[in-house]
């Protein structure tokens, strides 16, 4: 069933997206993460044009971080004091995020400065976690038993930085500096690259911050939500690029994608995911420095005359 | 004397306001449909162009084409070149075409190289290079050209611009007739429908009227929501993405409970 978007001003198969949502879903319920970095990609590789992508998947990833904060809510995973550090941060980084956007686009790099993104990004945070599940597994073999998390509480220039305050739920007593820093890069993601940051966040979480990683993912959910519906908003009503239906048709697959995928992720051990994960993560990155490498077929691209691609 | 001037000087400035062959050959047009209307389940339209050639003296020897053509509404574009740089393609040169129109057709009787002539389709701006302006390009790029015939390339590979020859269906001289596809990803406004009756590669009548292509309904409404009111469309979204979110895990929880 071909449906015609609205603001996207494009034509497509109204049983792609919802698969494609679908599927999204599926893999941010198995691996807690918000999707987007697969999402936005794929948008563009079906022809949605890359402001309303990137302005677009925000939506879904709203609705899949609300339907998986409310089950950390539950089981009280959330740390709302870091999360409201954390916050106060992303919303300055969205606003510059959305000005960055704007200035590129301007420019017509703005798929270039994506790519980029996506490529150093997704490179760095793939390779990391494949090295790391493996020697997981690897250990997980030699002892023949579940693998105890590594201990992280060193001390390290976080723990020297100027204007302390004590974050109860994760049992810290740090400076608010590098929480806010990292909330301004997460923020600034958000806007250009049209995903929420869990994947930037939960390592910076962990080894920057040192927090328990039982509060992390709940805790950035939460930091994600806020930031993501204030990015959307900016890109509402700056750029007009959101599209509603386009946004529905994918959260109704990406909803009911999730809480499949979250009970699929339960049955399968932590570190066969987080390899699965890497390679997944590789693999979308792969796919993005190969198109900057290789030579495109089409070397000219229509823009229109304010300078959006 | 004088007076015998003056009404000279009035039957040339007429005839010259008259098309140079003379009014004795005039189209009668007809379309199956005079708007186009993009609901949600839009996935392009089939325009039946059709009509007559009235004439009130006897069809001449040489052979009538009838050259039709729609095309969408102009706007001005920027075309970009990728270049490598430090061993990754990124957009280096661009060029501003000052009007192109989203969607444009030429249909023809024959080749439209054959029925027209060049003075002809520069006059009238039939064929699609013709139907862009571009006037002036930057000094620095040299070859602006290229960036109008990449324009025709990407645009004919996605189906908005098409150059259909011999497919204007022309019976007896007199009843023509010729199908459009408007593809799936139309843009909003006027199309401008001509039709030119040619012989011998002039164009001696044409005809002209507008097909109204509109976004209706649930889509109209968005779309003008959207630019209108963009903070309580944003707001819309938002709550839609919520509702969605909890609603999926309030949903699975009491459907899990009861499995």
């Amino acid at each position: 069933m071909q449906m015609y978007l609205p603001i996207a001003e494009v034509s497509v198969n109204a049983y792609l997206l919802l698969g494609l949502g679908g599927i999204v879903g599926l893999l941010s319920g198995m691996f807690g993460v918000g999707g987007g970095f697969l999402m936005t990609p794929l948008l563009f590789f079906i022809g949605i044009p890359p402001a309303v992508a990137v302005a677009t998947g925000t939506t879904q990833i709203v609705a899949s971080s609300v339907s998986a904060f409310l089950a950390h809510l539950r089981r009280k995973t959330v740390d709302m004091k870091m999360g409201g550090v954390l916050l106060g941060g992303g919303m300055v980084g969205a606003g510059l995020g959305v000005l960055a956007f704007n200035y590129l686009k301007a420019l017509g790099q703005v798929d270039l400065m994506v790519t980029l993104f996506y490529v150093v990004f997704l490179g760095t945070i793939g390779s990391l976690m494949f090295i790391e599940s493996l020697t997981a597994i690897r250990r997980a073999r030699r002892t023949g038993g579940p693998v105890k998390p590594v201990k992280r509480r060193h001390r390290n220039w976080v723990h020297i930085l100027p204007i302390k305050v004590r974050f109860r739920t994760s049992g810290l007593y740090i400076s608010i500096i590098p929480p806010v820093i990292i909330g301004i890069g997460v923020g600034i993601l958000t806007a250009i690259m049209g995903v929420g940051g869990g994947f930037i966040m939960v390592p910076a979480m962990i080894y920057l911050l040192g927090m328990p990683t039982k509060v992390v993912i709940g805790t950035s959910l939460f930091q994600i939500i806020f930031v993501t519906a204030f990015t959307m908003l900016l890109h509402a009503v700056t750029n007009q690029t959101v599209d509603v239906i386009l946004g529905v048709l994918l959260l109704l697959g990406g909803v009911i994608g999730a809480q499949i995928g979250a009970r699929i992720g339960v049955k399968l051990k932590a570190e066969q995911l987080r390899i699965l994960l890497a390679l997944l993560v590789l693999a979308v990155c792969g796919k993005l420095a190969l198109d900057l490498l290789l030579m495109p077929s089409e070397l000219y691209s229509i823009g229109d005359a304010r300078g959006g691609q | 004397m004088i007076r015998h001037a003056a009404t000279l000087l009035i039957a040339l400035a007429l005839s010259l306001t008259l098309p140079r062959t003379g009014a004795t050959e005039e189209v009668v047009m007809g379309l199956s449909q005079s708007s186009v209307s993009i609901t949600t389940n839009f996935a392009g339209s089939d325009i039946l162009i059709f009509g007559a050639i009235k004439r009130e003296t006897a069809i001449p020897e040489e052979e009538l084409d009838v050259i039709v053509t729609v095309a969408g509404p102009s706007a001005p574009l920027t075309v970009r070149r990728k270049d490598r740089r430090l061993g990754i393609w990124v957009n280096t040169e661009a060029v501003q075409i000052d009007s192109a129109p989203s969607f444009y057709a030429v249909a023809a009787t024959g080749k439209l190289g054959e029925v027209l002539s060049q003075t002809e389709d520069l006059r009238h701006r039939i064929s699609i290079p013709l139907a862009i302006r571009s006037v002036g390009a930057p000094d620095a790029v040299g070859d602006a050209q290229r960036f109008t015939e990449a324009l025709i390339r990407i645009h004919s590979a996605n189906g908005l611009y098409e150059q259909l020859d011999d497919s204007v269906d022309l019976q007896e001289q007199t009843l023509f007739r010729s199908s459009i596809r408007l593809p799936a990803n139309l843009t909003e406004g006027a199309y401008r429908t001509r039709i030119f009756l040619a012989r011998g590669g002039e164009v001696i009548a044409k005809y002209e009227t507008s097909i109204d292509v509109r976004k209706v309904g649930l889509e109209r409404y968005l779309y003008t929501m959207a630019h209108r009111q963009p903070l309580l469309y944003g707001l819309m979204a938002l709550v839609l993405a919520i509702a969605a979110g909890w609603g999926a895990s309030a949903f699975f929880r009491v459907v899990l409970r009861q499995g």
